[in-house]
């Protein structure tokens, strides 16, 4: 199963093994962390499982569609370049290690 | 001094996320989450929509896994409804069986029941194949029901019913809304929300009906629904009926514990029930709210979660007002519904965007203050106004910047934000 690592802001790691199919949101559901509420479960109307992907990621993502891209213009903290919403990426084996950073607040 | 123990009663959505959030925040103590229904705790927005169609599969229902809650000492006690509330010993009891046990103690408890769908008191409405949809094992009965061709009849324009008319008219069926207000979600939405939904829901080829009411239900020799009697006499087809007149909060045990109610169990800024020990959270519960300015009652997933994580606080030592902004979505017709904020009390709305094209947003205004904002197929304005009310004040527009032919709140955010 693919890893996945969420990264408080703190720096605490927590890796997770994410069961494919799945979301990098449902991962982190799946094991608490804190730092992803994920109130609507997925359906891309919340913004609240904003998360940043790390800086150095080379690892193939999907491409952001229109929803996603507005829904990121309000998050409870502050938009980077890297900012995706974790339940429009799903888990495959290709993502194995990637590195997501958790922000600051979600809501 | 042992560890404090929590019971959780209802694991529904704000009940889940009550004892997932304590456990997130380092909560040491025992942990019980009781509910009434035998399944895992699920989240009940797609029993509307997707569950129905099959595109939300029954295994995404669920909150959170099973695992979950061996993994994070959580004690899931499932198909158990709680009977009574002893506020003085700090005691619940359960209903009893199969040598289970039958009382528990806490040093927290947290009220989380939901509400139940009212019943329309009309004649016929015990007959088979009229429906209610409030839990899974009501979508469940439904499903089965939803056979293309039939007629479907919708007591009530509140959201639920009319998710339901979308659903069934991509699953086929023949659809009839019944609303006795002048305009559908009329506790909700703005007039200009609720003539565009009206639209969509008849472009989509449902019947709607407004001011209009159903005065009986008439079966055949069966015992099976088949005609719904409205006020002036006509009658309409009714293979299928569902109620959708709204909730009743569960507050008997509150109620019968002492604890003050009043549709809803009352809470104070801290969500405590008139109790030091007891929460009361989500949609039992009434609270003062600051974006309201009033005592409100909710039934919304944020409502519901945004709760959770604020008695976990106060659980942990850490207690904050209960202050998030109120927001809510719902999907019927291929439109993304949102409302931020609370609009209930607006006497004034500013519509912005193509609204021919599906894409716009009703700026709602009480007097010069925006009080919330309904959003259809315009997500960032949704958010940015959830952010917008929760800074507050200055940072809010006005109704003549609304109204200008470029605003764009995009832009409008851009130039305020504070740094
Ligand atoms: C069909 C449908 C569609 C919806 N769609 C949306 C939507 O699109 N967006 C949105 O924001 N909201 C939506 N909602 C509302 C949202 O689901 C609720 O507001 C939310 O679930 C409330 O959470 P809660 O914890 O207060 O109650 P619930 O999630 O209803 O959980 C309450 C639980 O308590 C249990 N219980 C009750 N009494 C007892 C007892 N004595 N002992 C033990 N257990 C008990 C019940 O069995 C239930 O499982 C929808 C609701 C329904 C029914
Ligand atoms: S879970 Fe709501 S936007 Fe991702």
């Amino acid at each position: 199963m693919p890893k996945i690592t969420y990264r408080s802001p703190d720096g605490t790691d927590t890796v997770v093994d994410v069961a494919s199919p799945g979301t990098v949101m449902r991962g982190a559901k799946l094991n608490n962390v804190v730092g992803i509420e994920a109130q609507c479960g997925g359906s891309a109307q919340c913004g609240t499982c904003h998360v940043y992907v790390d800086e150095a990621n080379t690892l193939p993502l999907p491409p952001m569609h229109e929803v996603e891209d507005d829904v990121l213009y309000g998050t409870a903290s502050p938009r980077r370049e890297t900012s995706r919403l974790s339940c429009q990426l799903p888990v495959t084996d290709a993502m194995d290690g990637l590195v997501v950073h958790l922000p600051e607040a979600q809501s | 001094m042992a560890a404090p123990s929590v019971v959780v009663v209802g694991a529904g959505q704000g009940g889940t996320e009550t004892a997932a959030a304590l456990r997130g925040r380092g909560f040491s103590g025992r942990i019980t989450l009781v509910g009434a229904e035998d399944a895992l705790p699920y989240q009940r927005p797609p029993l509307s929509k997707g569950y129905l169609t099959g595109g939300t599969p029954a295994d995404e229902l669920p909150l959170r896994p099973r695992s979950f809650f061996a993994a994070q000492d959580i004690e899931l006690v499932t198909g158990t409804p709680v009977t009574a509330i002893d506020p003085d010993g700090m005691r619940i009891s359960l209903a009893q069986g199969g040598g289970r046990r039958v009382s528990l103690r806490y040093d927290h408890l947290v009220l989380a029941t939901g509400a139940r769908p009212r019943v329309l008191p009309v004649p016929g409405a015990s007959l088979a194949g009229v429906h209610t949809l409030g839990d899974q094992r009501d979508a469940l009965a439904l499903r089965a029901e939803l056979r293309p061709g039939a007629h479907l009849l919708v007591v009530g324009g509140g959201f639920v019913g009319l998710e339901l008319a979308s659903t069934a008219r991509l699953l086929g069926l023949e659809v009839t809304v019944v609303e006795a207000a002048a305009r559908v979600m009329g506790r909700s939405a703005s007039a200009a929300l609720a003539e565009h939904l009206t639209a969509g829901h008849r472009a989509h080829g449902a019947r709607v009906l407004t001011r209009r009411e159903v005065v009986a239900l008439r079966g055949d020799d069966t015992g099976r629904v088949r005609v719904a009697e409205l006020d002036g006499g006509e009658r309409v087809p009714a293979d299928v009926v569902v109620m959708g007149v709204g909730v009743l909060p569960r507050t008997g045990l509150a109620a019968d514990a002492g604890l003050p109610v009043g549709d809803g169990v009352l809470v104070d800024r801290t969500l405590r029930a008139g109790d030091p020990a007891v929460h009361a959270i989500g949609d039992c519960a009434r609270f003062p709210s600051p974006h309201a300015g009033r005592p409100l009652r909710l039934e919304s997933v944020q409502n519901a979660s945004d709760q959770a994580r604020c008695v976990a606080a106060d659980i942990c030592g850490a207690p904050e007002p209960y202050t998030a902004v109120p927001w809510f979505w719902t999907e019927q017709c291929g439109l993304r519904v949102q409302i931020a904020g609370s609009t209930a009390g607006h006497d004034r709305t500013v519509v912005s965007g193509d609204v021919a094209g599906g894409r716009f947003s009703v700026f709602c205004f009480a007097g010069e203050r925006l009080v919330g904002v309904e959003s259809v197929n315009r997500p960032a304005d949704h958010m940015i106004t959830r952010r917008l009310l929760a800074e507050g004040g200055a940072a809010l527009p006005s109704a003549a910047e609304v109204s200008h032919p470029d605003f764009d709140l995009r832009k409008h955010r851009r130039a305020r934000q504070p740094q």
